[in-house]
């Protein structure tokens, strides 16, 4: 199928398409004969200018298109380099700053999909000629299209209220704009308000923590709502419909206090239920308040635990303490609909199952903790008032700390947790602080980059921890020697002196890695974004685009995107939030015009598309016997297009005859048809 | 110019591929990104959705000289879109069906659900398929049409020519 016509006109209009081959340093060119593929476009019919260039995304690779524009009076271009995901709107305002509408650009894959991925020189200047060739033909038949604006609501949704979900929305509500801040626990803090102190300074996790939680509560701009989940969400960028759904507490939230009186009056007089803060090593009441400063200061009901839920035949002292009448055993749950242009996802991480690597024995042995259990025990205000103790009761002379636990493991997860070194520090710096025990550090490498973590390691060096290269075999409390009697012997090679150990202490720290949330695949499909292999939410782009997702108004902060520490999460929450302010400060947002539209005259009214379409973009009119798409709601996936059989109706960016000449263009032999083509030069 | 010896020697088969933007062209690009070698039989043509891939689009690569066409589009439950990968399965499976009145051998036509995580799925994926159509061999149709076209215009000249004396 030939879509050009004798003479290389189409429509009454001659191409003079520009061609520019990128050799991206030696990314392209490396693979890809550039110079070529440039002589092999430069023959192809309508191409009035072939160029290769080193970087064609530099400033003067640009300038060299645009000053071909202008020249040689171009009407159509194309650049073959890198995936147009990464630089389609670069060379169309580049475009476009030439005065030519930068829809008649395209874009050609020559590195992601050619250079990157083949290794043989040949072949992948072959494919680059195919590519190529295509894209030539198709930019034919490019039209001349207008952006659609569409207005960005101001407000912000924010999901989790961990340190980032906070840092995040106390920068945009101080921008002041509004924020939604839901938390799916019955409060904000998240991990960081379980920890006892932050490496490598040392300070006080609550202490930096507990005012950031209690200025969200108290920010006018800040609608907090936690115990709630989101269920549903619609729309796009600048207008998202959410439905939010809270959870009930069985307690009045807006008249409740936190005064605890009902706590204490509960007719359980002692707590027997694992309190989930501590890591199950205390125990609550079914009505609680998760922690001291827990932000909102609301009590909660656990109708799993509670009698009157059970057995609806409690006494309910609890009632009749609270004097504001703030309990309501038959709350329901509340839904609400908002109304948002952006949205940050700041959902967190979990810990590493430290069940699933049997070899260290956890809940085998009452003395092996998680590193998450420990920051507990050293808290002040954890299970044991700050008192490092094993499950009998005694100060432990020797602790081991097994690093890695889940992490760069092949049986488990690939990557390396980030944080779990310097936490291992710190904990063993606290560990030997409150219980001065010898402490042993098993690592396999230590990984300490940032600022002032190396000088922590030091520190602790010099504090008198061990450290003993190689990776733990395993934990056990078979005791070869008697030594090893009543203890846990860790069993580990010592890479740096070669020799197999055995050492004995009385209680062990895993320290636990990072991992994506069990419903983390769940999110990513409510919010239509992507996670990357390992399960983390995954980036735009690794360097240029780290908290964007390919779903525009859509940002992503803290650990939902990948292990970091607090700093990082910090760091990244600012980031989102300055992603957020500049989509609203700049009140509306260009959107890809590839809608699809109807040529009415050859509708023959069939209907077959309006059931197709997922925005109900398609209504029939039943005066002209016609369907009508609404541009609006159209989000261009093409559908409809696909299933039309007349023909009717068209997509911008992806028409028909422009796929089908990018298909004929991709599968005629270079080589044979350069001779067709001379004739049809001729 | 081909080498005409050389084609005889390995059958390299031309695929022409439609991957979704969100799913599986993003997956193409990991792969790029990673740096996985796969061979160099498929094209992409970028789409926004699998659902845009018209039955039309696949018979066209096959009659343009196609000796297999993959399609790559969001797993179930994971369209950008909602819903257009489904609508692309509902066709394909009719389109299979047609394929086989036609003579074209199942594994000419495939089509896989590659989410953007999965960069070394892209590669299996064309790996595989470029081994399987290289195994049936080449499709060719335009030289098949070519050929029926010849045959045509022969019968055409003997009818002519037995037509012509009849006449005189």
């Amino acid at each position: 199928m030939s879509n050009t016509n004798g003479n290389g006109t189409i429509k009454g209009i001659t191409p003079r398409i520009g061609f520019y081959i990128c050799h991206c340093g030696h990314n392209i060119a490396a693979m890809v004969d550039v110079e070529k593929v440039q002589k092999f476009v430069a023959s192809l019919p309508g191409v009035v200018v072939s160029r290769d260039y080193k970087y064609m995304c530099s400033d003067p690779g640009q300038e060299l298109v645009q000053k071909d524009i202008k020249e040689l009076k171009l009407n159509r271009i194309v650049v073959a380099s890198c995936s147009p995901l990464l630089h389609e709107h670069t060379f169309r305002r580049a475009v476009e700053k030439a005065g030519l509408n930068p829809f008649f650009f395209h874009m050609v894959n020559i590195r992601e999909n050619v250079s990157w991925v083949t290794d043989n020189r040949e072949q992948a200047t072959a494919k680059a000629n195919a590519l190529a060739r295509a894209a030539i033909q198709r930019v034919f038949f490019h039209k001349s299209l207008e952006t659609k604006k569409v207005p960005i609501n101001p407000d912000v949704l924010i999901v989790g209220g961990g340190i980032a979900g906070i840092h995040a929305a106390l920068t945009i509500a101080n921008a002041g704009k509004h924020v939604y801040l839901v938390e799916r626990e019955p409060t904000i803090g998240g991990h960081m308000a379980m920890f006892d102190k932050t490496f490598p300074t040392l300070d006080c996790a609550a202490c930096i923590l507990t005012p950031k939680m209690s200025s969200v509560k108290n920010h006018p701009n800040i609608t907090l709502w936690t115990y709630s989940e989101v269920e549903k969400v619609e729309g796009f960028v600048g207008n998202y419909k959410v439905n939010i759904k809270r959870k009930p507490r069985y307690v009045i939230e807006e008249l409740c206090v936190g005064c605890m009186d009902c706590i204490d009056a509960c007719i359980y007089k002692e707590a027997k239920y694992p309190d989930e803060f501590n890591q199950g090593l205390s125990k609550r009441k079914p009505i609680y308040i998760p922690f001291p400063q827990a932000t909102p200061q609301v009590v909660l009901f656990d109708p799993e635990t509670c009698i009157d839920f059970k057995s609806h035949r409690c006494k309910k002292t609890c009632i009749e303490a609270c004097d504001r009448k703030a309990i309501d055993l038959k709350q329901v749950p509340e839904y609400k609909e908002i109304n948002v242009g952006t949205v940050i996802l700041a959902t967190g991480f979990k810990t590493y199952d430290a069940e699933k690597s049997p070899q260290y024995g956890y809940k085998k042995f009452p003395n092996v903790f998680t590193s998450l259990e420990i920051e507990r025990i050293v808290n002040a205000s954890g299970p044991t008032n700050g008192e490092v103790l094993t499950k009998e009761g005694n100060i432990p002379k020797s602790v081991g700390i097994i690093h890695c636990v889940g992490s760069r493991d092949e049986k488990a997860h690939k990557w390396c947790s980030r944080v779990c070194c310097m936490y291992s520090l710190k904990l063993a710096h606290l560990i030997k602080e409150h219980t001065g025990a010898e402490v042993y550090n098993f690592y396999i490498d230590m990984r300490t980059p940032g600022k002032g973590y190396e000088e922590f390691y030091d520190k602790l060096m010099n504090e008198g921890v061990h450290f003993v290269r190689g990776r733990v075999a395993e934990v056990t409390d078979w005791a070869l020697i008697p030594e090893e009697e009543h203890k846990l012997t860790i069993r580990v090679e010592d890479t740096l002196i070669g020799v197999v150990r055995r050492i004995p202490v009385d209680m062990v720290v895993l320290a636990v890695g990072m991992e994506p949330r069990e419903d983390a695949q769940d999110i990513r499909r409510m919010f239509n974004i992507s996670c990357s292999t390992e399960g983390f939410f995954l980036e735009r782009h690794p360097k240029l685009a780290p908290v964007s997702t390919f779903t525009d108004g859509i940002f992503i902060a803290g650990g939902c995107q990948g292990p970091r520490d607090i700093p990082d999460s910090v760091a990244q929450a600012g980031a989102a939030a300055a992603e957020a302010l500049s989509l609203i400060s700049a009140g509306s947002i260009e959107l890809e015009p590839n809608t699809a539209s109807i040529i009415e005259s050859f509708c023959s009214g069939c209907k077959s598309c309006i059931p197709l379409c997922p925005y109900s973009a398609i209504s029939f009119n039943e005066g002209t016997k016609k369907a009508v798409i609404n541009e609006a709601l159209c989000k261009g996936c093409g559908t409809c297009v696909a299933a039309c059989p007349s023909g009717s109706i068209i997509q911008n960016l992806f028409e028909d005859e422009q796929i089908f000449s990018e298909i004929d263009g991709l599968l005629k032999f270079a080589g044979i048809e350069l001779e067709e083509m001379e004739v049809v030069n001729a | 110019m081909p080498n005409p010896e050389k084609k005889e020697k390995k059958f390299e088969p031309k695929i022409v591929a439609f991957f979704c933007n969100w799913c599986t062209y993003t997956a193409a690009d990991l792969a790029g990104v990673s740096r996985l070698k796969y061979a160099p039989n498929v094209r992409v043509i970028r789409i926004m959705c699998s659902g845009r891939v018209d039955p039309q689009f696949i018979l066209q690569a096959f009659a343009s000289g196609a000796d297999g066409v993959l399609i790559g589009g969001c797993h179930p439950g994971d369209c950008h879109y909602s819903e257009g990968n489904y609508k692309m399965l509902r066709r394909f499976r009719l389109l299979q069906r047609v394929l086989k009145v036609l003579g074209i051998a199942e594994e000419r036509c495939r089509l896989e659900w590659i989410s953007a995580s999965e960069g070394d799925k892209v590669k299996t994926v064309i790996n595989d398929m470029v081994e399987k159509v290289r195994n049936l061999g080449p499709l060719s149709i335009p030289a098949k049409m070519s050929d029926i076209d010849e045959e045509i215009k022969e019968l055409e000249k003997e009818i002519n020519r037995e037509e012509v004396p009849q006449h005189a």
